[in-house]
């Protein structure tokens, strides 16, 4: 028991850790030029407007300052990024056609099996680029689109809808990673779901960064038309490095009239990760979005999904899990724009912060002149299991319509001793009692998650605490 | 009934947060009998049980405490329990987001009999246990303690009284705050403990309404943070009509 404990959180990581050699071929010069953006360009034989697109990006992110309102960004040195790793092979629909150590990364993770088990269509993405498409026949007779966004891209029917919406929920002036994902994006997943149209199954893309100081800028577009329904999980790892890697990836939703989108999220980067990505939803009147949300890795995040609620009865809620750990800075929530009558936001958020992790709540609701009667619930809850850690809530409002109803909520905590000496006394061993009392705490979340995920928290949990003691 | 002592506490001081509390204790109980500890407000009934159970709240200054003839004063609380040592609390605790069924599962796991059952088996036996104290079976479900009246809290602890069977049961003002019919179904529960054999029982209270249903062998007043009296059942009588009054006077150990 002493010894696991001692190496716990070498073995917890050891499923994400393998790296796997790389082919130093296919890995571009470190830094950012106009070179290396319009090669990444040519080489995806994209159309000229992506191009202008991406160089435009580049000639903003190198004008825009880095955000100076959150956790330090000094360990991450832009010009020591490499933008761009191509992965040793084309995309596949056949995991066996996969190179093996690819393969055999996916298979630890467990995709493959989730694929048999409970998915309607799976994207893998392995470095820059999609390595793994597939999608259920039966999803594809109903009309459902679920391909790599460049494929989308070279094709004539799609081409124009990728072009009238990409980076228009996330424009790259909005901030610096933007400005850097508009310029130097590859790969991610496209989806588009007809009107009407219900998947019973959820489509999931992972994305695994396997290169050294290497960036990931995946692009996700989810158009999900009126009243149609799907659930789309993302989840996401690299093994660790002694160098930063930076993930600066993009999701944009357009969630149609009265549809439904449920976006769920595990992010398990690893600790030597600048997590800075951005997501957004559109939402039209009685259309809904549902994100779910667990961030346990990374070094330093900064990750707010943000809901766009543009027509009347338009509703999003949020429900997130922070876990920072030991050297994490991790400052997440989300935002919300009630831009419409009868809007509603629910927003539940847990954040767990230990060893010295650095556990931050932000949350923005904006309430526009048009919200009448709108709703919002902000919801902040905050357990810290030790001295050295920390924990703040960041709540900001902007309601400029005065039938608008918001409340914020906001607990601050500690593992209370009697709690753990009652469960002790009932012979339940102090780690395995703060386990229970954390994973008590995180039930809210973990019951949203997808079974398997709501697993693979639990097990994270146990282990980083069985790290956390002694 | 055999009179091998299941706990000796010898010159127990502890204290809390360097406030002394308890000062030079002595107390024995043998296997199978069942005692009582009273005592006004304040005067340390609850520390004891506490730290008998090994509250880490609590620093213990002087003295030992040796369960079945291990002195288990160094000893963790869970290993307390695994050992047969059981602390049925005053003010049982609320773990939100953590069911009462899994809860039940985990503090019976690696225990003989209850640990070995299969789910269902064990769930069935946890429907039985708690049909006995009339807890509605929909309390497996609900989140440990959370939103529960103090019947149902106190129910709760009978229930994991039960289901531990412990050698030694120590039970913090288990009846306080009961009404008349929560009290019924308590006693019954202790009615039940004290049935499986060499059940041992310390009832920690300052009322005596409980004791009606209990034969007790031995009684025991702590005021404080000292015994200031032994005696039989018929202390209890004594301080039913009296109260403690009599013992304030009396010199307590320093």
């Amino acid at each position: 028991m002493a010894q696991q404990r001692t190496h716990v959180d070498d073995v917890d990581r050891s499923l994400y850790d393998v790296a796997n050699a790389e082919d130093p071929t296919a890995r571009f010069e470190a830094g950012l030029t106009p070179e290396i953006v319009t090669e990444i360009s040519r080489r995806k034989n994209e159309p000229e407007w992506m191009l202008d697109f991406r160089l435009k990006s580049l000639d903003l992110f190198s004008r825009m300052p880095a955000p100076d309102w959150g956790p330090s960004l000094a360990g991450l040195d832009l010009d020591d990024i490499v933008a761009y790793v191509k992965p040793a092979t084309d995309q596949q629909s056949d995991w066996n056609s996969l190179p093996d150590d690819v393969k055999n990364t996916f298979d630890r993770l467990g995709i493959p099996e989730a694929e048999r088990a409970y998915l309607a269509g799976v994207g893998a993405q392995y470095d820059s680029e999609l390595v793994y498409h597939s999608m259920q026949d039966a999803a594809a007779k109903m009309g459902i689109v679920y391909s790599g966004i460049e494929e989308a891209l070279g094709d004539p029917q799609w081409e124009p809808i990728i072009r009238e919406k990409f980076m228009t929920l996330i424009p790259p002036h909005d901030h610096k990673f933007a400005a850097l994902h508009g310029a130097v994006w590859s790969g991610g997943s496209f989806v588009y779901v007809p009107a009407e149209t219900r998947l019973d199954y959820p489509l999931q893309s992972y994305f695994r960064l396997n290169a050294k100081g290497a960036g990931q800028f995946e692009h996700t577009l989810i158009i999900v038309e009126d009243g149609a329904d799907l659930h789309f999980i993302e989840g996401c790892s690299a093994p660790k490095y002694n160098v930063a890697n930076l993930h600066a990836g993009a999701v944009e939703l357009f969630v149609g009239k009265g549809a439904h989108l449920r976006y769920s999220t595990i992010e398990n980067w690893s600790k030597n990760m600048y997590n800075l990505n951005t997501k957004r939803a559109l939402v039209d009147a009685d259309g809904d979005v549902e994100w779910i949300s667990g961030s346990f890795g990374s070094h330093v995040g900064y990750l707010y999904p943000m809901s766009i609620l543009k027509g009347d009865r338009a509703a999003c809620s949020f429900t997130g899990i922070t876990f920072a750990g030991a050297g994490q800075n991790l400052d997440t929530g989300c935002k919300v724009v009630l831009a419409a009558p009868d809007t509603s936001a629910a927003v539940e958020t847990k954040s767990i912060s230990k060893d010295g992790g650095v556990s931050t709540f932000r949350s923005s609701v904006v309430a526009t002149e048009r919200a009448e009667r709108a709703k919002a619930s902000v919801s902040c809850q905050s357990l810290m299991l030790d001295d050295k850690s920390r924990s703040d809530t960041i709540p900001a409002m902007d309601i400029r319509c005065n039938t608008v109803s918001i409340g914020h909520e906001a607990t601050i905590g500690r593992i209370a001793d009697d709690t753990v000496f009652y469960l002790m006394s009932r012979g339940i061993s102090e780690e395995e009692a703060k386990a229970m009392i954390v994973n008590g705490f995180a039930e809210p979340v973990s019951k949203e998650l997808p079974l398997e995920y709501a697993v693979e928290m639990n097990n994270l949990i146990k282990l980083e605490m069985e790290g956390a003691i002694g | 009934m055999t009179c091998e002592p299941k706990l000796i506490v010898t010159d127990l001081s502890a204290s809390a947060e360097d406030a002394p509390i308890l000062r030079h204790v002595d107390l024995t109980v043998n296997a199978g009998e069942a005692h009582v500890l009273m005592g006004p407000n304040g005067a340390g009934k609850s520390t004891l049980g506490h730290v008998v159970m090994g509250d880490p709240a609590y620093e213990v200054t002087s003295g030992n405490i040796v369960f079945d003839g291990k002195d288990i004063t160094g000893l963790s609380p869970d290993k307390r329990s695994r050992a047969g040592l059981f602390l049925g609390f005053q003010a049982p605790v609320e773990i939100p987001g953590v069911p009462v069924s899994s809860y039940l599962r985990a503090i019976c796991e690696g225990r003989a009999g209850t640990g070995d059952m299969k789910g269902k088996q064990f769930r069935r036996h946890v429907q039985k246990l708690a049909e006995t104290l009339d807890m509605n079976p929909a309390f497996l479900d609900r989140e440990l303690g959370v939103g529960f009246s103090g019947g149902e809290k106190k129910k709760l602890e009978m229930l994991q009284l039960l289901l531990l069977q412990p050698s030694l049961a120590i039970l913090d003002e288990t009846d306080s705050g009961l009404d008349v019919d929560a009290l019924g179904v308590v006693s019954r529960g202790i009615e039940a403990y004290r049935r499986q054999p060499g059940a041992t029982l310390v009832i920690i209270t300052h009322n005596t309404r409980i004791l009606e249903h209990v034969d007790i062998d031995a009684a025991h007043v702590l005021s404080r943070g000292s015994i200031v009296a032994h005696g039989d059942a018929a202390l209890i009588d004594d301080i039913d009509a009296h109260g403690y009054e009599q013992f304030a006077a009396l010199p307590v150990a320093c």
